[in-house]
């Protein structure tokens, strides 16, 4: 009783201050504030790139093959003699961004296919089987196999990576679809004479967008990792431009007399998914109390 | 309890159709004739018509599609054309390399996992609770492959303690079997051991803080006890669900791994199939994984309503 009278005062709170109220809380989560440093300085290592790296990435020095970690090269250089710290920080270019584009075409197509589902309820059953059956083949494999048959580019990796994460995507939206529908505001939406559309998008959808929020997190970490085993079986976006995934790739046949070709991007790899996990943990904890793990 | 047997496995059948049809269907994904795709640019005309009538392909779609179901029925999933022998063969031949590394890492993952998760939540915000949770991260965050390769060079290159990769079969000799095996079983136990110890700890908080596990203490119960007999078997039903969900993780990182340790499992069949575009293997393997999955989740399910018996009558 006292906890409804509560949340509805609450409820009526300005909402310019509900808004701080969460910035704050952000800000304050010791996760999102170590892993979203993480992500931001290797995004920003990324970005300005030209300006940091020390050599061009792709330049090859053949009088300069393989050497191990120096002053001149902080990470060694490869079979070609390029620099590894410069290739790191261009691959997370590429790495990075097609992270992104696979977080953004995953959060267009989830949500459509999840908030329909969700809504119309003709539509839940045929789609969410659908859905399940897309999830029954390992997503990795799918990944590998839509980017082999597609050939080999940027573009297909971000296609074939969406089409591997969207099904959950799609399954998460749906979830806090259900919930949402049956509030009274919604109730109220519909009264008013809203049509379907107006109502799904602004006020199911955007009401349901915490958990949404936090999968693509995740998803961002997912894309990351899943580009690196894709260039690693040789499907990954084509050389010569550096990803993650490539340059570990190029430096496995020298693992044993070069292991620092493989092992610096493979941290870099583990800093940014690391980076983005504890920042979907800690977005998790403060947007959306349902899923709260216990800290 | 037998009507919800039924019910559920009735449920699975238009799932099963789907897969099958979207195994079928994987075939139109590509551009161009497969046929053709399959075979290089040296290939005569001939020659090209001779790999579409093998596969099918000069017949209309919806004849194509029911000699599939009727093929895949009685088991039989065509024949490769790069191996030249059945496709059944071949996968019922790789498939216990896959299935015995997946079950391995699922073993230790569980094992630990529970062991791990239940130790955090019973030192919850302690140091020993942080640093399990923070050693779950860090093994959520480690690329497969990568951590495997590292293995290698450390394992096997540097020490020379194991074997760099290939594969023992368990019949000819458990030690070599066991030796083969232990850096991918160990490589795929570190990547999923974060989700079971996650979930363990929060399911296990939750259940810590009910009465009767209050009441258990109260009566003047050693508290290992009472976590072990009392709190740990109320937290069982999520922490199954995660299993579950890891199952799909599990199966799409052995093929990884396989590939990484020159295991010759049904991962590296596919994989190499879907790089020579050998289709009949990359359906069939690509269909055998899914059913693998729905059967694990289907046992899943089923082991619920065995430790839930709310589930049973929901």
């Amino acid at each position: 009783m006292a906890d409804g009278r509560l949340n509805a005062v609450e409820g009526l709170a300005p909402h310019a201050s509900r808004l701080r109220t969460l910035l704050v809380r952000l800000v304050a989560n010791r996760s999102i504030a170590l892993g979203g440093g993480l992500v931001a300085i290797i995004t920003l290592l990324a970005v300005f790139a030209p300006l940091v790296a020390p050599y061009d990435p792709l330049e090859s020095n053949f009088r300069a093959r393989l050497l191990p970690p120096s002053a001149q090269h902080w990470f060694g250089t490869d079979h070609f003699g390029r620099d590894v710290l410069s290739r790191v920080i261009y691959g997370g270019r590429l790495s990075l961004e097609i992270g992104f584009l696979v977080v953004l075409a995953t959060g267009i197509f989830g949500t459509l296919i999840g908030g329909c589902a969700g809504y119309f309820r003709a539509l839940d059953n045929p789609v969410m089987r659908l859905m399940d059956a897309w999830m029954a083949f390992p997503a990795i494999l799918l990944a590998i196999a839509v980017s082999a048959t597609l050939g080999a580019s940027v573009t297909n990796v971000v296609i074939a990576l969406a089409l591997a994460t969207t099904p959950h995507t799609a399954r998460i939206v749906r979830a806090s679809v259900l919930v949402v529908r049956e509030m009274e505001y919604v109730e109220a939406a519909r009264a008013l004479g809203a049509r379907d559309m107006r109502i799904l998008f602004v006020h199911v959808l955007l009401n349901s967008i915490a958990p949404l929020i936090v999968r693509l997190t995740y998803v961002f970490a997912i894309a990351i990792l899943a580009e690196a085993v894709l260039s690693y079986i040789g499907v990954g976006p084509p050389p010569p431009a550096p990803s993650f995934g490539n340059i570990i790739a190029n430096g496995r046949d020298f693992m044993v007399e070069a292991p620092w070709v493989t092992i610096f991007p493979g941290v870099a790899i583990f800093v940014v998914v690391l980076g983005l996990n504890l920042l979907g943990d800690g977005l998790r904890d403060v947007l959306d109390p349902r899923m709260r793990v216990e800290r | 309890m037998l009507s919800f047997v039924l019910r559920r496995l009735l449920s699975s059948i238009p799932v099963l159709i789907l897969v099958s049809l979207m195994t079928f269907a994987l075939i139109w994904l590509v551009p161009g004739d497969p046929a053709s795709v399959f075979l290089d640019a040296s290939a005569t005309p001939e020659q090209i018509e001779n790999l579409r009538r093998q596969l099918g392909l000069d017949q209309p779609i919806w004849a194509q599609m029911l000699s599939w179901y009727e093929r895949v029925l009685s088991g039989d999933l065509g024949q490769s054309i790069l191996l030249r022998r059945s496709v059944a063969d071949a996968i019922l031949e790789r498939l216990p390399i896959t299935l015995s590394l997946a079950a391995l890492a699922l073993f230790f993952a569980v094992l630990f996992g529970i062991l791990l998760g239940s130790l955090a939540a019973v030192n919850h915000q302690r140091w020993g609770d942080q640093s399990i949770m923070a050693l779950a991260l860090l093994g959520l965050s480690i690329p497969d492959f990568w951590l495997g390769l590292v293995l290698i060079v450390v394992f096997a290159v540097q020490l020379g303690w194991l074997p760099s990769g290939g594969y023992v079969p368990i019949t000819e000799d458990f030690v070599g079997w066991a030796r083969s095996m232990a850096l991918p079983a160990f490589t795929l136990t570190v990547t999923q051991i974060g989700f079971i110890a996650r979930m363990t700890r929060s399911a296990m908080l939750d259940v810590l803080r009910q009465d009767y596990v209050r009441t258990a203490d109260a009566k003047g119960l050693s508290h290992s006890f009472v976590v072990v007999r009392h709190a740990l078997p109320n937290a069982l039903v999520p922490i199954l669900t995660v299993t579950g969900v890891i199952a799909g993780g599990l199966l799409g990182g052995a093929v990884v791994v396989e590939q990484v340790f020159f295991l010759p499992g049904l991962g590296r069949l596919i994989i190499g199939a879907i790089l020579s575009r050998d289709f009949p293997v990359i359906q069939g393997g690509l269909l055998m994984l899914a059913v693998i999955y729905l059967v694990i989740n289907l046992i899943v399910d089923l082991l619920y309503a065995l430790i839930d018996p709310r589930v049973r009558y929901g």
